[in-house]
């Protein structure tokens, strides 16, 4: 329902603000320039994505992931030391990590909604699962492809020059929202 | 940072040939993949990238920018980079239209161009996350999640502009 929202503001403000500053007719020209900048956009960044779908496909066929999820084992059962005393929880959570580090969505999820249904308090999150949730909707993904192809696409001198920054930022903010989960957790009873 | 692609290309194939894996076949798997992904958020991005061209062509998104620009400065955000923000939690095309929206319009290599894609390179559809995890886990009280999410995502935005900064001065 969100994007609803976001949809009907954005075009009501353009309407508005359209009336009031009389650019009503750069408004209505760009109402048909969207959909086709979706296009370029879709187009620009396809054989990038197919390829790097290519290559995780690969790593995941070749065991590479499940190499990286028994390396994550001992960092995992440190930030969830309740999954050591729940069979299958440790399984579960270093696949959804190591899926996450490779950008492999699709393995990711089901995974992570296992670990989700092992470490889950009754009726509510317990700590173990809410610091789960809190690691994926951080992104911890090595290689943001995505971002990468859309730059490359818009001309950029070296698509993957982002990298480090990419990397400590993301560092940075899962740190943060695991000390947040640590601090808040007691003002959520 | 340029050997990182053509090394894993390679690398990948070179252990799994050892490990006796179809490397073609397996590559091409994928890659039929990928273009489910590409027409699965096509559809999404013709609609938010129409009203994102409208509400910026009617001055609304000046004006937001004007609004917001000096708490943003304040932290050293770019204020060009507030609808990014604002969609990131929200949807994941929708923060992917903003993003390329930004990164065309400013330049790839500009600080406000690479700092739009170190945002969207370093955090995750965070409601989206939440209400699919919580959801397939039947869990109603989510506690402290949306807090703590929150304060990542915040903090990831203020270091996507730090390190953007740090890295590629001038």
């Amino acid at each position: 329902m969100a994007m609803a929202w976001i949809w009907t503001v954005l075009t009501g403000a353009a309407l508005l603000f359209g009336l009031l500053t009389g650019r009503m007719d750069a408004v209505a020209s760009a109402a048909l320039e969207g959909a086709g900048d979706a296009v370029d956009l879709c187009l620009g960044i396809a054989g990038a994505i197919c390829l790097w779908s290519g290559l995780m496909e690969l790593m995941r066929r070749s065991g590479l992931m499940d190499g990286l999820s028994r390396l994550l084992r001992p960092v995992l059962i440190r930030l969830f030391p309740e999954s050591e005393k729940i069979p299958g929880a440790l399984d579960a959570l270093s696949i959804n990590v190591s899926a996450n580090l490779l950008g492999l969505g699709n393995a990711a999820t089901p995974a992570g909604i296992k670990a989700a249904k092992l470490l889950r308090g009754e009726g509510e999150a317990g700590g173990g699962l809410v610091r789960l949730v809190v690691l994926n909707t951080a992104s911890v993904q090595l290689i943001p492809a995505t971002v990468c192809a859309l730059r490359a696409s818009a001309g950029a001198r070296q698509p993957f020059d982002i990298l480090p920054a990419v990397w400590l930022a993301s560092a940075f903010s899962v740190t943060a929202g695991l000390i947040a989960e640590r601090i808040l957790r007691r003002f959520f009873k | 940072m340029s050997i990182i692609i053509p090394a894993l290309l390679f690398g990948a194939a070179a252990i799994a040939l050892l490990k006796k894996t179809d490397v073609f076949a397996a590559l091409t798997a994928g890659a039929k993949d990928g273009l489910s992904v590409i027409l699965g958020i096509f559809p999404a991005l013709v609609g938010i990238l129409t009203a994102a061209r409208m509400f910026r062509a009617s001055g609304a998104m000046d004006a937001l920018t004007a609004l917001i620009a000096p708490v943003l400065s304040f932290v050293g955000i770019p204020a060009e980079t507030a609808p990014l923000m604002l969609v990131r939690p929200l949807s994941g095309s929708g923060a992917m239209a903003a993003a390329s929206e930004i990164i065309t319009r400013y330049g790839a290599d500009s600080f406000v161009g690479r700092c739009a894609a170190v945002m969207l390179g370093s955090t995750e559809t965070t409601f989206y996350v939440i209400a699919v995890y919580f959801g397939a886990a039947g869990i109603k009280r989510s506690r402290h999640t949306v807090p703590s999410a929150l304060i990542a995502d915040a903090v990831g935005f203020l270091a996507a502009a730090l390190f953007s900064r740090l890295f590629f001065p001038g």
